[in-house]
């Protein structure tokens, strides 16, 4: 009895490792590595936006949601145009309503009147996805779905993606989503199936007033990275470490 | 397109003030009752190993039991994040391209460690029953009787010494598991608490502290509905013993022992209050450095959720069954409240930080606010809304009783 016990956990021990030795013979690749083949290493892109141009017009996000087919009537979006209004007692309303789709032809505010002559200071503020350079989202990620490329641009894997959003909590700019249809984590990506061909990124095309431009960081020839390394430009809660990618002008401290 | 439009936690989102377009509350129920379920298979776990490892004597009864209620708690564990997946069908990839820089990657590998421990463990502890079992049916006539059979012998893989020198290896090798077991558990649960504490995009998670927060509360809540279902199965019996022999039948099927429960009760005393400690050392933290956030987290804290976090969680869950378990001469019946009263307050710790961190936008200037859902209009409100978290809440109890009926995990017989 007792010597069949332990033959028993010979022969357990020695089909374990007869079954591990074919497994260590495989190489194990993190799924990072084998997507970071992606992308081209001699461009960093990068974005310009220029809020003092920002008309509040929606155009750009408009463009994004047909190019990237984003249900257009979901309350989600790849990018958005946020309204922010100073009034003279102090106080900041911001708004953002459907993304600012269609524009901002509402004077109210959450429901609030707010007269012109209360007004101090008023602008818009596009948002889009930071492609940050010390990623979060990347990071979190436990599948290897959100990963980024040579380029710096990050991109989720939509075969992939189990649909945790652990991405979702991650992101301290709030740019991921869960796309309605496909059930993974969405995001701006530069529109990164236009750039790699040459083009535009839709939102830039669509903007009547070239408040949003794309540019290659590792060009220094390039007007954006030009404008970048020459003038005062800020970016969005650099506090959380992310090194976001997506430069500002005219920034204010009122921005969230 | 022909797929269903559903845009995740548009259903039982209101938002107020400004919230980025794309913020919703996408950790809903489910993530609620993860940690709280990670939290009762660990706590169960560490209940049986202050027997088994530090000779607890005391606690032997509760100490077989609570192995085998951590047994039934430990599928239930993977449930929620199953339910809560917008692709439950991937669920393996974390295993197959585990993303370690991810603190979820490891998820699977902790959790199916734990389950080995925990399985062998109870293949130790019942190795002689199994073997009395198979040797008692062997011949037994019957189709009932020798499927059984072939189960017990099945079950004893082989191993049919039940000598006393065998039976000797088998409490060292339990000794072993379950002080393994014991860093293991706290580990899968510190490292719920990390999943949320190093979400640095999240003001109220970003804690060092919540994995320790998570540990403590982790054991109260597991030692307190082990104690909890093992006063009911043991009123239980005594109620169906005394109508069987009529009046006078209490001695029969050991009634409910107040030693045993107040020597559990004090361990659960002792966690729970380094739990506590440790929250208001956050809480207080947190206030007197008065870092950027803290202006909408402490109009969450003071305002909006403060029903939920002073009066029910601290309030009724902490202090109420801290003043019932303290009073001297404890009764069996008192302590039972006090544990649900302790078993509810963990569950809003939990709610507090999982709906709680995402009451306020990332944007600091609006709220969200979470409305469960509670009847079902489409899978996702199922899954994500009262219905599945009571099915989650049920799943162990009916994984113990079937588990019972083939390792009695209480002792009947006093031998
Ligand atoms: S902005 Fe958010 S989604 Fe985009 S790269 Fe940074 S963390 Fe990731
Ligand atoms: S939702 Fe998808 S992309 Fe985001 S962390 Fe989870 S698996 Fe990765």
């Amino acid at each position: 009895m007792k010597q069949s016990r332990r033959r028993f956990i010979k022969a357990a021990a020695a089909g374990t490792l007869a079954a591990a030795i074919p497994l260590s013979r495989l190489k194990f690749l993190s799924p990072a590595e084998v997507k970071a083949a992606t992308g081209d290493a001699s461009i960093r892109w990068i974005f310009l936006v220029d809020t003092q141009k920002c008309v509040g017009c929606g155009f750009c996000v408009k463009a994004c949601k047909i190019e990237n087919e984003v249900p257009y009537d979901a309350p989600i979006t790849r990018t958005w145009v946020e309204r922010y209004v100073v009034t003279a007692d102090g106080a900041t309303h911001i708004d953002s309503p459907l993304g600012g789709r269609d524009g901002f032809i509402d004077g109210r505010i959450d429901g609030r009147d707010i007269k012109p002559g209360e007004i101090s200071k008023a602008f818009f503020v596009p948002k889009l996805c930071n492609q940050c350079d010390n990623p979060p989202c990347v990071q979190v990620c436990p599948v290897g779905a959100t990963y980024q490329t040579l380029d710096g641009v990050v991109l989720v894997d939509r075969s992939w993606c189990i649909g945790c959003g652990y991405c979702i909590m991650a992101c301290p700019y709030g740019v991921r989503f869960f796309h309605p249809v496909h059930k993974v984590a969405e995001k701006c990506n530069f529109c990164y199936h236009r750039i790699s061909m040459g083009l535009k990124t839709a939102c830039e095309q669509a903007c009547p007033f070239g408040a949003r431009q794309l540019g290659n960081l590792h060009d220094p020839a390039d007007p954006v990275t030009r404008r970048i390394m020459t003038e005062r430009v800020a970016v969005l809660k650099d506090e959380y470490g992310t090194k976001p990618q997506v430069f500002y002008i005219g920034l204010d401290e009122a921005v969230r | 397109m022909s797929e269903p439009m559903v845009v995740h936690g548009l259903d039982w989102t209101i938002k107020e003030l400004f919230v980025y377009p794309n913020e919703f509350i996408y950790w809903a129920i489910q993530i609620v009752m993860y940690p709280y379920m990670t939290g009762l298979v660990a706590g169960a776990f560490v209940l049986s190993s202050l027997y088994h490892v530090f000779g607890q004597q005391d606690l032997k009864e509760m100490a077989r039991f609570s192995l085998v209620f951590s047994l039934a708690l430990l599928p239930v564990a993977a449930m929620p994040l199953l339910l809560h997946l917008q692709q439950p069908l991937r669920a393996i990839n974390p295993l197959l391209t585990p993303h370690f820089t991810s603190a979820i990657a490891a998820f699977g590998f902790v959790f199916s460690a734990y389950a080995m421990i925990v399985l062998s463990e109870i293949w130790f502890v019942y190795r002689k029953y199994f073997v009395e079992q198979a040797n008692a049916l062997r011949g037994m006539p019957g189709l009932v009787n020798s499927g059984k059979h072939l189960l017990y012998n099945l079950l004893t893989l082989g191993a049919h010494d039940s000598g006393d020198s065998a039976v000797a290896k088998d409490k060292k090798a339990v000794k072993i598991l379950a002080a393994t077991g014991i860093p293991v558990a706290c580990f899968l649960h510190g490292y719920a608490g990390f999943i949320f504490g190093s979400v640095k995009a999240n003001a109220l998670w970003m804690s060092p502290l919540m994995p320790v927060i998570f540990i403590m509360s982790a054991v109260v809540s597991g030692i307190a509905l082990c104690m909890l279902t093992y006063i009911c199965i043991l009123k239980w019996s005594q109620f169906r013993t005394a109508r069987n022999k009529g009046a006078g039948g209490q001695a029969a099927a050991g009634g409910v022992q107040i030693e045993t429960i107040n020597k559990a009760a004090r361990y659960l005393l002792g966690f729970l209050l380094a739990a506590i400690s440790l929250e208001l050392l956050d809480l207080i933290f947190r206030g007197y450095t008065a870092m950027k956030s803290w202006d909408i987290l402490r109009s969450i804290m003071y305002g909006k959720d403060f029903i939920n976090i002073f009066v029910l969680q601290y309030g009724l869950g902490n202090l109420v069954p801290l003043i019932l378990l303290l009073l001297p001469r404890a009764t069996v019946n008192r302590t039972a409240i006090a544990l649900i009263l302790v078993l509810y307050g963990i569950f809003m710790m939990r709610w507090n930080v999982v709906i709680g961190g995402q009451a306020f936008s990332l944007s600091f200037s609006g709220y969200m606010h979470y409305q469960l859902p509670i009847i079902p209009h489409n899978l996702e409100t199922f899954k994500e809304g009262l219905c599945g978290a009571l099915t989650v809440a049920a799943m162990p109890f009916i994984l113990f009783y079937g588990l019972n009926k083939i390792i009695p995990a209480i002792k009947q017989t006093g031998h």
